[in-house]
């Protein structure tokens, strides 16, 4: 079957990418499999300046998924384009960067660097910095923030497509999508974690030290499913769903919902080879559960005559 | 073969150890092997039994304590949800293991060589006996809380000069400090080399007592980890400039003057 994609200005091969934060930048994952094989990779986190990020302990084990409070620890920008870009085959894999700041002059700038760059082929980002100017409510809380985040990023991506990845912490995230569509935004991705914590009753610690942390994995699949389902049915522009995807099938119930591509995440954790197997998985499963094509299969969810 | 892999390996074999003494708490795990080139003592893998259900989301790493063309072993303590279910695997069960990870520790034939294992932190000492080519060179130390019967410590003190202490009182653990500063003193004073694994507080003392007398020392982290491959950044450590550093793929094994922790 034609496992090919094209949404929003981005050509991949196959439906399947990696999550930002779980793949790290591609290289790590190379001896468990050929990263050319993917639809795309989407980096870790980038920010201007480097960051050391979070103290430990900054993950843990829950029911059927994790919590992480990395911080996003990054060698910055300028490193990414400089030491690792050029070592990626970008040319036959759609390297996203993944855009990290906490305001929008920050973001233009970090967009800017990233334009430039024959090597990345999209930019997703990521708008889960509490904007300390703003009371400290994260920008990808607020509608009114996620379209100036938004713009700031498109003016200065030039050709690149700008992918925004909405936060399901929101009473709405519908209203968050159409912010980002009316920003500019020529695609979403969605969900980011799930806003968590957990404890520990012995040492009466928290168990991460940020005390609040993000989950992931199969246990946020079903929010991750519903937001991606409202959202395609109330923007123009394509969603690509993550959450959770820990099987072929579960790959297929987000395309099922209308999402052009997925983003594996907490999987790559599973077993380092997880991502490579799914693009074989996925295409097999299509045949056998008589789908014509991925665009017949994509969004044909049946639902109860209102 | 290949450099490092993940396979889906059976298991051949799960020996339980000490069984006397702390009844299903140790296990010798052994596995097919992964059709490695090479692998060196210290390095890890990380394990996931192909048939685990999707609430633990995370493989488990152990440090590589023997292997052989045939057959890779893990040797492990019980201690959670993870641990308990891999003691629980049958010969025939399927694994991933992914694999060789890390760094290994210095090897040096010549240089006279100390291994201070605090606990299940004797694990990759095995394989570091049975790969040194002058084990006359090396002697272990092993500081313990449960009966030596559960450690291969009768294993490795076959081929090298080996003692071991007991903790059982606080009395104990002032006497176990002591006998490591004075082992590491005279390892610093010929020039040799020093190699620990064990909790953190053991590791903390190797780390304080090496720097005290300049021995050259090395200690093996074990932090938990999620992926055993430098993605997550949930393990890491500090290095000495005060940078995060992941102990997966930049250790686990780092010179004691190197880290922070």
């Amino acid at each position: 079957m034609d496992m090919h994609v094209s949404f929003g200005g981005l050509n991949l091969k196959n439906p399947v990418m990696t999550a930002s934060g779980t793949f790290g930048f591609g290289l790590e994952f190379a001896p468990y499999g050929d990263l050319k094989k993917l639809g795309g990779i989407v980096a870790k986190g980038l920010s201007l300046k480097p960051r050391e990020g979070n103290p430990m302990p900054r993950i843990a084990e829950t029911p059927c998924g994790m919590l992480n409070a990395i911080g996003i620890q990054n060698p910055g920008v300028e490193h990414f384009v400089t030491q690792i870009l050029p070592s990626l085959p970008w040319r036959d894999v759609a390297v996203l960067a993944n855009l990290y700041a906490c305001d929008a002059a920050e973001f233009g700038e970090l967009a800017g660097v990233l334009a430039a760059e024959e090597g990345v082929a999209a930019l997703e980002v990521n708008v889960s910095c509490p904007n300390v100017k703003e009371g400290g409510v994260a920008f990808g809380q607020d509608p009114a923030q996620i379209a100036r985040v938004t713009e700031a990023v498109k003016k200065r991506a030039g050709s690149k497509p700008v992918m925004v990845k909405l936060s399901p912490n929101v009473t709405d995230i519908t209203v968050c999508a159409r912010a980002a569509a009316d920003g500019g935004a020529d695609a979403l991705s969605l969900i980011n974690t799930l806003s968590g914590m957990a404890v520990d009753i012995r040492t009466r610690r928290p168990r991460i030290a940020n005390v609040i942390a993000g989950l992931s994995g199969p246990a946020i699949k079903p929010v991750a499913l519903r937001c991606v389902h409202q959202v395609v049915r109330s923007v123009d522009i394509p969603v690509v769903g993550i959450g959770g995807i820990a099987s072929a099938e579960d790959a297929l119930e987000f395309l099922l919902v209308g999402a052009q591509a997925v983003q594996v995440g907490t999987a790559n954790f599973l077993r380092p080879d997880f991502a490579f197997n799914l693009v074989d998985q996925m295409e097999a499963l299509l045949t056998e559960i008589g789908a014509k094509s991925l665009d017949e299969f994509r969004g044909s969810l049946q639902l109860p005559l209102a | 073969m290949s450099l490092r892999n993940c396979r889906n390996v059976k298991v051949l074999k799960v020996a339980p150890v000490g069984q006397q003494e702390r009844p299903d708490e140790f296990y010798e795990i052994t596995l097919e092997y992964p059709d490695w080139d090479e692998w060196r003592p210290g390095q890890f893998v990380m394990v996931r039994p192909v048939a685990w259900p999707l609430d633990l989301v995370w493989g488990r790493p152990f440090s590589i304590y023997t292997a052989d063309e045939t057959s890779l072993t893990v040797f492990i303590q019980k201690s959670g949800r993870g641990t308990a279910r891999i003691a629980a695997l049958r010969p025939g069960d399927e694994v991933a293991v992914w694999g060789p990870l890390g760094n290994s520790f210095a090897m040096e034939p010549d240089a006279p060589t100390l291994l201070l294992a605090g606990g299940i932190g004797i694990a990759p000492f095995r394989g570091y006996v049975e790969r040194h080519p002058h084990p006359g060179n090396v002697r272990l130390f092993l500081a313990h809380r449960v009966p030596l019967e559960c450690y291969p410590y009768d294993i490795i003190a076959a081929d090298v000069c080996a003692d071991c202490m007991l903790e059982k009182t606080s009395t104990d653990l002032q006497a176990i400090i002591d006998a490591m500063g004075g082992l590491i003193r005279e390892y610093a004073e010929k020039g040799g080399l020093v190699l620990a694994c064990g909790p953190t507080p053991f590791m903390r003392t190797v780390q304080r007592f090496a720097k005290e007398y300049g021995a050259r020392a090395q200690v093996s982290l074990e932090n938990r980890m999620g992926c055993g491959v430098g993605a997550c950044l949930g393990c890491v450590t500090k290095d000495s400039a005060g940078h995060h550093v992941q102990v997966c793929t930049r250790g686990p094994v780092f010179w004691a003057d190197k880290v922070e922790f």
